[in-house]
């Protein structure tokens, strides 16, 4: 798959709360054929600490815009700064990167997200109605205070949502949800992106419900691309690279 | 439009740019970007006799101005490199040079050996200073001594032009330079990475699950230059010259030491681009100071 790397114009930058923001990035040229899963490097200038690009989930595409969104949360002075770019400024991509989410030909479709890791999914939840397939969405937060844009996930399923203080939704953690305790599990296809222990809760119980599982692996990389070999995850066939094989992965093929 | 011809050891790179082993794969994944014809030369990913995992993970740390990492040779061995991966690379209209390493001579010996019957690779480097293996890699790049036998060894079986490259991680340079030399070096590569250190205060652990690892990037281009500069007068064979390279000054910079020659590394990690981005520039510069050739300015460090 052709890759691109330029410059994209900040179009809004909004804030959804003290910890995340979404910013949305209109193309100068037409938007190649993007997929669900899919990751951008982000390249954050003037500062030694932000040597690296930065990964991150497509978060949503609107092809009539020419834009692409991503869902940031601050954790460095990476995002810190691209947290501070107004509409007009620029941001320099390298797109679209890693493999996508497969797309089911039938079967009930959960989608299962936490924190910053339901990032993909929203675009994932467009696409699939797209090809008129209507998910259900599962979304863990830390607290009501982080929760943000039910509505808009709304659009594509119903959403079911839990907080570990139980100030909105189920309280505890996602996979304490009341939907895992269902006598019959209704969901054939399960896809997860989340922090590492979540995804792994989440694959475990897939794996017991008969569930198909697919998850996302966010692991530190330098290039993106397939080059620096240093983002390795293990699985039935050795090592292999989560900006290339990943990052989404069958869950029962990894070894993590 | 200036010449950008270099001919080290009888082989013609039509540029002074060419891309470090270990920051380039083995060239397919920046056929997405650019045509890989515009490049002097690929350097691909190191082989061993057999196959390698490479090291645990987390391998990388960002770190000021530079990264750790701690891959660890990963590749799947000789075998496979000749029946997989020369029939993918030895038609790249570009000179294509095979990092080479082991943990023992006998195993430098066998895969320099099988590389010589590859037509199209028309120099190996010998990668006497990964510091990221247990056995081998570093250790023969230290001690004068033992690169001069693992140069020698090779040499003995590899007919075309041998390259050796050598770690910054020894305490004369050019002791090890002239000991590759007398053991049959025709080309010098310097420098390999740093060994380097990240700590995670939070969690009082090491970043990388090596615990050290190999520091690259534009915080180790002094150390690089002042290497090449005392290579470069130390001895008289041609210098391939590595170490934080991010635009088209720096490769300058490499050159002006004694650098014939200079590899991008870790500036691929950034921008896919920089390759393609320093040879125009490099161009500009001649042109901009009227000279009329590349080789003009190998070694032309004005120091007094």
């Amino acid at each position: 798959m052709k890759k691109f790397v330029h410059d994209f114009i900040v179009a809004f930058n909004n804030r959804l709360n003290s910890r995340h923001f979404i910013l949305e990035l209109q193309s100068p040229l037409p938007l190649p054929e993007i997929f669900p899963g899919q990751f951008v490097q982000v390249l954050v200038h003037n500062s030694p600490a932000t040597f690296l690009r930065r990964p991150f989930s497509i978060h949503f595409v609107d092809y009539a815009k020419n834009t692409l969104s991503l869902l940031v949360q601050v954790r460095g002075e990476g995002t810190r700064h691209m947290g501070m770019l107004k509409p007009g400024e620029t941001l320099n991509l390298v797109y679209p990167l890693g493999n996508f989410f497969s797309i089911p030909s039938s079967g009930k479709v959960l989608l299962v997200g936490g924190g910053a890791g339901v990032a993909p999914l929203m675009f994932m939840g467009d696409y699939l109605n797209r090809k008129n397939i209507r998910p259900d969405f599962l979304i863990g937060f830390r607290s009501a205070d982080e929760v943000s844009q039910i509505d808009e996930y709304s659009k594509y399923g119903r959403v079911f949502l839990s907080t570990d203080d139980g100030s909105m939704g189920e309280k505890g953690f996602l996979t304490q949800h009341s939907v895992f305790s269902q006598s019959s599990f209704p969901y054939d296809h399960m896809y997860c992106c989340g922090p590492d222990a979540m995804m792994h809760a989440v694959a475990k119980l897939a794996a017991a419900k008969g569930s198909a599982c697919e998850v996302s692996l966010e692991n530190f990389m330098a290039c993106g691309y397939g080059v620096c070999l240093c983002c390795i995850t293990q699985t039935d066939k050795g090592n292999e690279r989560v900006c290339v094989e990943g990052p989404v992965f069958d869950a029962a093929r990894l070894r993590w | 439009m200036a010449d950008l011809n270099i001919n080290i050891a009888g082989i013609q790179f039509k540029n002074p740019v060419t891309t470090a082993s270990g920051c380039f794969g083995y060239g397919e994944e920046f056929k997405e970007f650019y045509d890989l014809s515009l490049l002097g030369g690929i350097f691909v990913k190191a082989v061993t006799g057999s196959n390698r995992d490479g090291n645990k993970y987390p391998r990388m740390a960002e770190t000021p101005s530079g990264m750790l990492n701690s891959v660890g040779l990963q590749n799947k061995g000789i075998d496979h490199f000749c029946s997989h991966i020369y029939p993918l690379i030895k038609d790249f209209n570009t000179r294509v040079i095979v990092n080479v390493s082991g943990s023992t001579i006998s195993e430098y010996v066998e895969v320099a050996a099988r590389i010589n019957e590859l037509e199209n690779i028309p120099a190996i480097e010998l990668n006497i200073s990964c510091p990221n293996v247990k056995h081998g890699g570093m250790a023969f790049g230290t001690v004068p001594e033992t690169a001069t036998e693992v140069t020698r060894a090779v040499r003995d079986v590899y007919k075309k032009v041998l390259m050796v490259k050598l770690s910054p991680n020894v305490t004369s340079i050019t002791e090890i330079a002239k000991a590759v030399t007398n053991g049959g070096a025709d080309v010098i590569t310097l420098i390999n990475t740093l060994l380097g250190m990240a700590i995670d205060a939070e969690t009082q652990r090491p970043v990388i699950a090596t615990v050290t690892g190999g520091l690259s990037g534009p915080a180790i281009k002094p150390v690089a230059l002042r290497m090449v500069w005392q290579v470069y007068k130390a001895v008289n064979i041609p210098i391939v010259g590595l170490g934080g390279i991010m635009n088209a000054t720096d490769a300058i910079e490499f050159m002006l030491a004694g650098a014939s020659v200079i590899q991008v590394g870790t500036a691929n990690f950034i921008d896919p681009m920089a390759a393609p981005k320093i040879i125009e520039g490099i161009n500009e510069y001649l042109d901009r100071h009227n000279i009329a050739s590349a080789r003009d300015i190998i070694g032309a460090l004005k120091v007094s």
